[in-house]
């Protein structure tokens, strides 16, 4: 508890804003989420447009669908993608980088190499092909996993060069004279330090599969039974509901994106500024 | 010397990333769970109605042979590497059948790389000098400004930008069309000036999402830049602090700004497929889209294969820059 | 040439502010190099920092200040902190640690000298017939003068050293500040950077200030020298002077154990560590090492006096009977 007490004391602004937006989202997702309500897919031909009411907080579609809970379904579920894209990216990332940092030589090239590959081939085209050749539409989880396949190059290679000049300190020396193995020295002395770091990638990482959902779902290329913020903003848009003036069907997804994306990464650079002022003291 | 290694293996990397590009292009299809032709078909009699199953198989082989799915798949893969990566041959398109993919791929690339050029040029000029500036002087309340500007505007998906330009100043405002209208014989006056109108929405939002990343990033360089003890030095000799930000500073971090430049090609790229879909634009990246409603399997492919070679000889050619500004790849 | 004058800094921390430079009064002569000795820590380059007016955030000058007097050209002048800005490069330079790296890795070495010269006097000159000056210098001063066209990673590090000491001298100044100018240099090295130094100095006439950790430094090429210990002078005096007869028991003991040709001793180091300039000890700084510390040492802090002239020292058993405090 001290220990969070000290941190908090030593944040920026940045970082405290940003987790406050963090903690709201996620409290929208997982918490009110729990509060029962209809199943925002259903139509109701006979209140569509409806403006902002005790029933319909913000109002309903063209459909006659409930904008709020569409809205909380919709972040839930970007979350939960986000998530999902992350582990996988920083899991495989970090495997790559530790392996490729710690025993160098010629696995330091090949593993360097094909990263590097990954970080210059346009994701977004071969995203295209991959959910273009599934019609019926992908179902999230291998949506989720086309979108991993791009998202381990990054931390990767951070975490190369993070490993790389860690293995030059004292402690990993010490270690490896004393007899340790490789695989101990890694899960024992190397991760544990790097570990804050990790966490920092994990978050771009989830930004950044965020986003890819978006773009995807604006293509149309999303799954189109999937209420994600990508997907909401392509329904609205595709009813013209921003040149219609139906201000929250398309304004909702739009400012709850906005203030998600960014307190995200006001967290995230926040975070990584806390890390290196207490690296540098 | 070393230039010369250093231009080997940029050019071998540039091979590699094309080959791993079109291979994880070759793999991806034939790994789908669902077969791409039973696919198409299904949408094709989504569209004209179910056909009897014996038209039906005839056309199963027929598509297959077409793609050359009945040889073996090393065959495939050979011949794929050697008709579409070598002569970017995939055939027909099939929604403009019988114009080859190719053809239309070709006449569409010049808008998007018009498009990524000119918006990249702006943005990574602008961002990098408000980035210096913010960096540099980073206790001015102005760098503050900016640097905040730039961290609300960078995280913000490119649709949002795109959506917001088009609402206020195409439809609020009124001064830019919403959708592109190019018209006219290329290269006359009416093209020039419906094409500059047409692209003007879609470059601003490019340029804005761009300017976000390049003054973070320029900030972040500068900052730790200003720190160097050559930067300190030229101080302690009286230099002004123009001087210093232009001679030292700023030259010291083009560099690591140049490398990023390359590196942006694929997510630059992205941000043109998303706005030319807004509006409406002739790229690649719309041409796609179309393709994939139509399910123009050739037209898929070669768009995707032609893009990925494409961004990734751009990355290369900015890579190629490098010996010519920085003294310690080309000696030493 | 230069006075130190009650001179008083501290650098502001989150924890308070610690007193580096504690009430430093001396001066520095014309025509001499002065050394400025110390374990690390001590406050020596905070001292130099101090001289040469880098005085930023979190360092502070509590009080007292720093007068640069001379004249250049037949004018004279006086800089004192807060101007002595004014003065770089042209009336004062500063030669830098030899582990920076202080050249911009990317320019030429050609590059650096032009922009080191003040705007006022690029404008009389062409580019060219500035070059040319500077080669010929480089020239007088032994060093090959296609370094220009070098770039600083092409240079080795003793070759880099005197390089920028070429460029912190080429404008003649009166005063040159040099930082541990030969730590991280091999000793073969060393030896040449400070040959360099001691003959641009005669040839120049003008003042030489070194700070150094290493005795051995001082002894080569410092006429005078003071010794540092925790935040203010212990001793100072002229360099023969103080290795031959220190007074102060710091000096003393630091004197001991220098190794000595043909002196086959063991050496002992001093037993304790500085203390921390974040909670100093009352009275003498020193007394809690000292082995001839009384209860005076623990309870007042000796004053920095005269001992004979030219010959100064911060001790209480000065001047009572210096021959009971050696230790030699």
């Amino acid at each position: 508890m001290a220990a969070i007490g000290k941190m908090w004391k030593h944040s920026t602004v940045r970082l405290k804003i940003g987790f406050f937006g963090v903690v709201f989202f996620l409290f929208l997702g997982f918490v009110v989420y729990l509060v029962p309500h209809d199943d925002p897919t259903l139509f109701d031909m006979w209140n569509v447009y409806a403006p902002p009411s005790r029933d319909h907080f913000f109002g309903t579609t063209a459909l006659g669908q409930d904008i709020f809970w569409l809205l909380i379904n919709s972040i839930r579920n970007s979350i939960i993608i986000g998530v999902i894209v992350a582990t996988i990216g920083t899991t495989v990332g970090v495997l790559v980088g530790l392996t490729a940092g710690y025993l160098g030589g010629k696995t330091d090239r090949v593993l360097s190499a094909v990263t590097d590959i990954f970080l210059v081939i346009p994701s977004l085209p071969v995203l295209i092909l991959f959910t273009s050749l599934v019609q019926g539409g992908p179902t999230t989880l291998l949506m989720a996993l086309a979108i991993a396949i791009f998202a381990w190059a990054a931390p990767a290679r951070q975490m190369r060069s993070m490993t790389l000049s860690m293995r030059e300190r004292e402690f990993v020396h010490t270690a490896r004279f004393s007899g340790e193995n490789a695989f101990k020295i890694i899960t024992t002395q190397i991760l544990p330090y790097s570990l804050t770091w990790t966490l920092s990638n994990f978050m771009n990482a989830v930004l950044v599969a965020i986003g890819m959902e978006v773009t995807l779902a604006i293509l149309g290329l999303s799954p189109a039974t999937l209420m994600s913020l990508g997907n909401m903003m392509r329904v609205a848009q595709s009813y013209n509901a921003a040149l219609l003036g139906h201000w929250f069907w398309i304004g909702a997804p739009v400012v709850a994106s906005v203030f998600f994306f960014v307190s995200l990464f006001m967290f995230i650079t926040g975070y990584n500024d806390y890390l290196s002022v207490k690296r540098g003291r | 010397m070393k230039a010369s290694r250093y231009i080997l293996i940029r050019i071998v990397m540039w091979v590699l990333t094309i080959w791993m590009g079109v291979t994880l292009i070759f793999i991806i299809p034939r790994l789908m769970p669902a077969d791409p032709i039973q696919n198409m078909i299904a949408m094709m009699e989504h569209q004209a109605g179910p056909m009897p199953a014996a038209e039906r198989e005839a056309m199963v082989a027929q598509m297959q042979r077409q793609f050359g799915l009945d040889e073996s798949l090393w065959n495939q893969y050979t011949s794929f590497l050697l008709n579409g990566v070598l002569r970017f041959d995939f055939g027909p398109s099939l929604m403009n059948f019988p114009t080859p993919a190719r053809d239309i791929i070709f006449r569409n690339l010049p808008y998007t790389f018009g498009l990524m050029i000119v918006s990249l040029i702006v943005s990574w000029t602008i961002g990098n000098i408000i980035g210096l500036l913010a960096g540099f002087r980073k206790d001015k309340l102005s760098s503050k400004i900016m640097e905040s500007i730039a961290i609300f505007i960078y995280p913000i998906p490119i649709f949002i930008i795109a959506l917001v330009f088009q609402i206020v100043l195409g439809f609020v405002l009124g001064w830019l069309p919403i959708s592109a209208v190019i018209f006219g014989e290329v290269w006359s006056a009416q093209w020039i000036s419906t094409l500059i109108r047409s692209a003007a929405l879609p470059m601003l939002t490019l340029v804005v999402l761009g300017l976000g990343w390049w003054i973070i990033s320029m900030k972040a360089l500068s900052m730790s830049t200003a720190q160097e003890d050559f930067v300190m030095f030229a101080r302690y000799r009286g230099l002004s602090e123009g001087e210093i930000g232009r001679k030292y500073v700023l030259r010291n971090t083009v560099l690591p700004q140049v490398t990023m430049l390359g590196l942006s090609m694929g997510g630059v790229f992205g941000g043109s497929v998303i706005v030319e879909n807004v509006f409406n634009f002739p790229g690649v990246g719309r041409l796609m889209l179309i393709a994939v409603g139509a399910s123009d399997f050739n037209m898929i492919m070669g768009g995707v294969t032609i893009t990925i070679i494409a961004v990734t000889t751009a990355t290369l050619i900015v890579d190629l820059l490098i010996p010519f500004i920085d003294p310690r790849v080309r000696r030493s | 040439m230069i006075k130190i004058e009650n001179l008083s800094t501290s650098y502001k921390t989150i924890h308070g502010d610690v007193r580096v430079c504690n009430n430093i009064s001396f001066d520095i002569y014309e025509n001499e190099i002065f050394g400025i000795a110390g374990e690390s820590g001590c406050g020596k380059t905070t001292l130099l920092k101090a001289l040469y007016d880098l005085i930023d955030p979190p360092l502070q000058i509590d009080e007292g200040r720093v007068v640069l007097n001379g004249e250049k050209n037949g004018e004279p002048y006086s800089f004192a902190s807060g101007n002595i800005k004014n003065a770089w490069w042209n009336n004062i330079s500063y030669v830098p640690q030899a582990a920076q790296s202080v050249l911009n890795p990317i320019t030429r070495l050609k590059s650096h000298f032009l922009d080191s010269i003040p705007k006022e006097r690029r404008k009389m000159e062409s580019k060219r017939e500035t070059l040319d000056r500077v080669q010929k210098y480089l020239e007088e001063l032994n060093l090959p003068p296609d370094i220009l066209e070098a770039y600083p990673f092409q240079l080795s590090g003793g070759m880099r050293q005197r390089a920028i000491i070429a460029l912190a001298t080429y404008m003649s100044p009166d005063v040159i500040l040099a930082d541990e100018p030969t730590t991280a240099l091999d000793v073969v090295v060393q030896r040449g950077i400070l040959m360099l130094l001691m003959r641009l100095q005669k040839q120049l006439k003008n003042t030489l200030v070194v700070v150094s950790h290493d005795m051995g430094v001082h002894y080569q090429i410092t006429d005078r020298i003071g010794i540092m210990y925790s935040g203010s002078f212990a001793e100072m005096g002229r360099t023969d002077d103080v290795f031959r007869n220190p007074v102060h028991p710091y000096t003393q003991m630091l004197v001991a154990a220098l190794p000595k040709v043909g002196d086959k001793s063991a050496k002992v180091g001093i037993p304790g560590r500085p203390p921390p300039l974040t909670d100093p000890p009352q009275g003498c700084r020193f007394a809690p090492r000292c082995p001839l510390a009384k209860d005076i040492c623990h309870a007042d802090v000796p004053a920095f006096k005269e001992v004979y002239r030219d010959r100064y020292a911060a001790c209480h058993f000065i001047g009572e009977n210096i021959s009971e405090v050696s230790l030699v």
